[in-house]
């Protein structure tokens, strides 16, 4: 029985670890991606130098990641099937068709035009090129609106009915496919990874123009304070949609996932007249209270229902064994909605600094750019944490518990199958991380090279590098 | 009624195109990997690296609709194959994530490219060994109750699973080896040459082994193989093989670039089709059979409208994509 247990508790943590991991790579790919189509686009339109530049110098980015994005995401695929196999039998009529549209209609396409956009250029022409460079982002798309899909079926379940074998049927896709959760999900997560470039691209930008006050001469930064500019117009335009996305996300739960709203605020009491807004404290599931709370009255009631004394409902009014794990959702959210109101306000001060003129020039602003580069990473793991977390103890909010969905597993097999991945995923993803700073410590420069496998030999000299590069013979640099 | 049941074949058939693409187009790209360790530092295996570094990633894919075509087809068969298969799964998918990785990591730090080279090989040869291990593994039976996998997490190693994991490996090599005949000139495609020419051979030795012993694993293969009067069609598998063989070292001492790697590909499809033969109509051999793990037919069919559109496209491009790289490759990339 206690293996049991073990087992489960050990399928969770691998499936959390290896999710969270993934996570980060397609928040960072599906906004690169849409970042360098606009790149390629404005390159064709307007001709400038500096945004074929710019596309060059992240492209190298954006292999390193999607590459660590697809071999993360391939172990994803097996996860259900390996360590859920309960789920997967059970839900498998119902998520398996979304899955195979998002392996048909996103993976592919994604795959398919990678390899022109990485090296294709000269091979097929800027026009054809950009198509592919689109292809991917549109891939990106598909791939966040069925995985969505499936997840948010999985939070809001309808349109489905129960066959004899215990499986969960397909009875109306519509109602299947955009289920109640569905549309405020995809908004919120899209927001999130445009968010997290942005920040990214901006942090990189800023870093640049930052090294760049410390020379004598000041150097051609055109590719660095372009870059800068891009990223925080995305912050200032993006960051107050996305507080307004997330507030329409949390008003859904609260119709359909009530206790993860009641775990998110730590209201384990119902309050008849009004109920507080807890800004911090200690929540304590045992007490059913939260401590050292730091509250401003009503507040609450004005988020979730617009009138002061409305009345909210607590955790008292759902059964104990349904209660998600309180502390973590109550933290993970405070996580996120800090760290966006932070990155609303870069946004606005980088506004501030444009209208004053000082955008370029202005270190205060670059060091706060720099210091938010991580945020959106941060922030889509906290969100994910708060959504995911509150959906326990269920796999299926309120239809299979995550106690029935396990596989048949010994606890060593999964133990010693998780310590594989976290040895490994630590190593790997290290030395890509690693890779993508180093690559992101160089400033941009005019007549940037692409992605070329060829590249360090020729550097090391066997070929003269200028006469056979295209791309350059195209748009001589200097 | 019959509606539902030929589609529940259609879709074990698109399963096991999905599988069938995926083993040949990973398989060459594996079987560089395993191949690296044979080749130079330097230019022999940038070139080899650079022939498959645009199509790895769509190669790839095939594996992910494999598992997810499984999944939302036949998801009991999935919900019992996957935790029957755990540790050669688990295995498979973290030697790929060491040579995904590869393909980027090598280029971008020079100083550990040897690592990265380890990584890749080495990625490569358990990803094979595993995917190898796994098709023994289900092929000698496992146990099952109810709905679920009822055996050991050790179940999967046997004689038998170890040797049809060493004969993936050499036919992926193999693959690989013509691929480089085909794609790459000079001193490389010599040696790649000389490798095929061994490399067929120990494939062949496997093909016969596994062919031997499968039949008497299970009674129903035996069955399937060699009851009248399906004998005088199963029978045409084998001597297929044996045309094949020949025509592969006449093509090969001859100095062909492309037959090789063809003939190597239609010995994978006789060899696919002859797990076929043994294991249609069961998806887990001798316990499920494809109609008892099938999803109903409202699953069925709103993903056929989707793949009998989708998967035509995707062929289209990912021809295009092979067309757009064709040709000889040297060590300098694409250019």
């Amino acid at each position: 029985m206690l293996s049991q247990v073990d087992a489960l508790l050990l399928a969770r943590a691998q499936f959390g670890f290896t999710v969270a991991f993934h996570i980060i790579f397609p928040a960072f790919s599906i906004g690169l991606a849409s970042y360098l189509a606009v790149l390629e686009a404005l390159w064709l339109a307007t001709g400038r130098q500096v945004f074929l530049d710019l596309f060059k110098y992240w492209i190298k980015i954006f292999a390193v990641a999607f590459a660590m994005g697809v071999v993360s995401g391939l172990v994803m695929s097996y996860q259900f099937g390996t360590n859920w196999s309960v789920f997967s039998d059970r839900t498998g009529p119902v998520l398996g068709p979304l899955m195979a549209y998002e392996v048909l209609s996103a993976f592919f396409l994604e795959a398919g035009f990678l390899g022109v956009m990485l090296f294709g250029m000269h091979k097929v022409g800027p026009r054809l090129h950009f198509l592919a460079t689109l292809m991917v982002a549109l891939g990106t798309f598909f791939s966040a609106f069925w995985i969505l899909s499936v997840n948010s079926w999985m939070h809001t379940p309808q349109g489905h009915g129960v066959n004899e074998a215990g499986q969960f049927v397909p009875l109306d896709w519509w109602a299947i496919v955009f289920n109640p959760s569905f549309p405020y999900r995809l908004v919120h997560m899209v927001l999130a990874a445009y968010l997290t470039t942005a920040l990214v691209v901006g942090a990189v930008g800023a870093w640049h123009l930052l090294r760049d006050r410390t020379r004598a001469v000041t150097p051609d930064n055109e590719g660095a304070r372009t870059m800068f500019s891009m990223a925080m117009w995305m912050a200032a335009v993006v960051a107050p949609l996305q507080i307004l996305a997330g507030d329409a996300h949390g008003l859904n739960t609260l119709e359909h996932q009530p206790a993860k709203v009641m775990a998110m605020e730590g209201h384990f009491r119902s309050h008849p007249d009004g109920a507080p807004l807890v800004l911090f404290g200690w929540p304590d599931e045992a007490a059913g209270t939260v401590r050292y709370a730091i509250e401003v009255p009503k507040l609450s009631s004005l988020i979730l229902k617009h009138s002061l004394d409305a009345p909210l409902a607590g955790l008292d009014t759902v059964p104990r064994e349904n209660w998600p794990p309180v502390p973590v959702v109550f933290w993970s959210f405070r996580v996120m909605v800090g760290l966006g109101f932070a990155i609303l306000g870069l946004g606005m001060l980088s506004l501030w600094a444009r209208v004053r003129g000082r955008l370029h020039d202005w270190a205060l602003l670059h060091r706060f750019a720099v210091l938010m580069g991580p945020a959106g990473f941060v922030a889509v793991l906290a969100g994910w944490i708060t959504t995911e977390v509150g959906r326990q103890p269920f796999t299926v909010y309120g239809l299979l518990r995550t106690a029935e969905s396990a596989s048949p597993l010994s606890a060593p097999a999964v133990a010693s199958s998780l310590l594989a991945f976290v040895v490994i995923y630590f190593a790997v993803f290290s030395m890509g991380v690693i890779y993508i700073l180093r690559l992101a410590s160089r400033p941009p420069h005019r007549g940037e090279p692409g992605v070329e496998p060829g590249l360090p030999i020729r550097t090391a000299g066997i070929t003269p590098a200028p006469s056979v590069h295209p791309d350059r013979v195209l748009h001589p640099a200097e | 009624m019959i509606a539902s049941i030929d589609l529940t074949v259609v879709w074990a058939f698109v399963i096991a195109f999905a599988v069938f693409a995926y083993v040949v187009m990973d398989g060459f790209d594996l079987g560089i990997g395993i191949l690296f360790p044979t080749l130079r530092p330097g230019p022999e295996r940038d070139t080899a690296m650079n022939s498959v570094a645009p199509v790895w990633d769509g190669n790839e894919t095939w594996l992910v609709l494999g598992g997810g075509g499984l999944f939302a087809a036949f998801p009991l068969a999935y919900a019992v194959i996957l935790p029957a298969l755990y540790a050669p799964i688990v295995a498979m998918l973290l030697g790929l994530v060491f040579r995904g990785v590869a393909f980027e990591f090598r280029w971008r730090d020079p100083r550990h490219r040897a690592l990265w080279d380890v990584a890749f090989a080495g990625g490569s040869v358990v990803a094979a060994l595993a995917q190898g291990i796994a098709l023994g593994a289900l092929l000698q039976g496992i146990r099952v109750e109810g709905r679920a996998y009822a055996g050991g997490w050790w179940d999967w190693l046997t004689p038998f699973s170890v040797m049809v994991g060493i004969g993936l490996v050499c036919a992926y090599a193999l693959l690989g080896a013509t691929w480089l005949v085909m794609r790459s000139e000079g001193a490389l495609r010599d040696k790649a040459r000389r490798l095929s020419f061994w490399l067929a051979g120990a494939t062949l030795a496997a093909i016969a082994a596994v062919s031997a012993a499968t039949p008497f694993l299970e009674g129903k293969y035996w069955e399937r193989w060699f009851a009248m009067p399906g004998v005088l069609l199963t029978a045409q598998v084998p001597l297929l093989v044996a045309v094949a063989a020949w025509a592969f070292y006449r093509q090969l001492r001859g100095g062909a670039d492309r037959a090789p790697f063809l003939i190597a590909l239609g010995l994978f499809l006789l060899s696919f089709a002859g797990l076929g033969i043994s294991i249609f109509p069961d998806v887990v051999p001798g316990r499920i059979t494809i109609w008892q793990a099938a999803a109903p037919p409202a699953s069925q069919i709103f993903m056929l409208v989707g793949a009998s559109v989708l998967i035509p496209v995707i062929l289209l491009y990912t021809a295009y994509s092979y067309w757009v790289f064709r040709g000889k490759v040297d060590a300098a990339g694409y250019h």
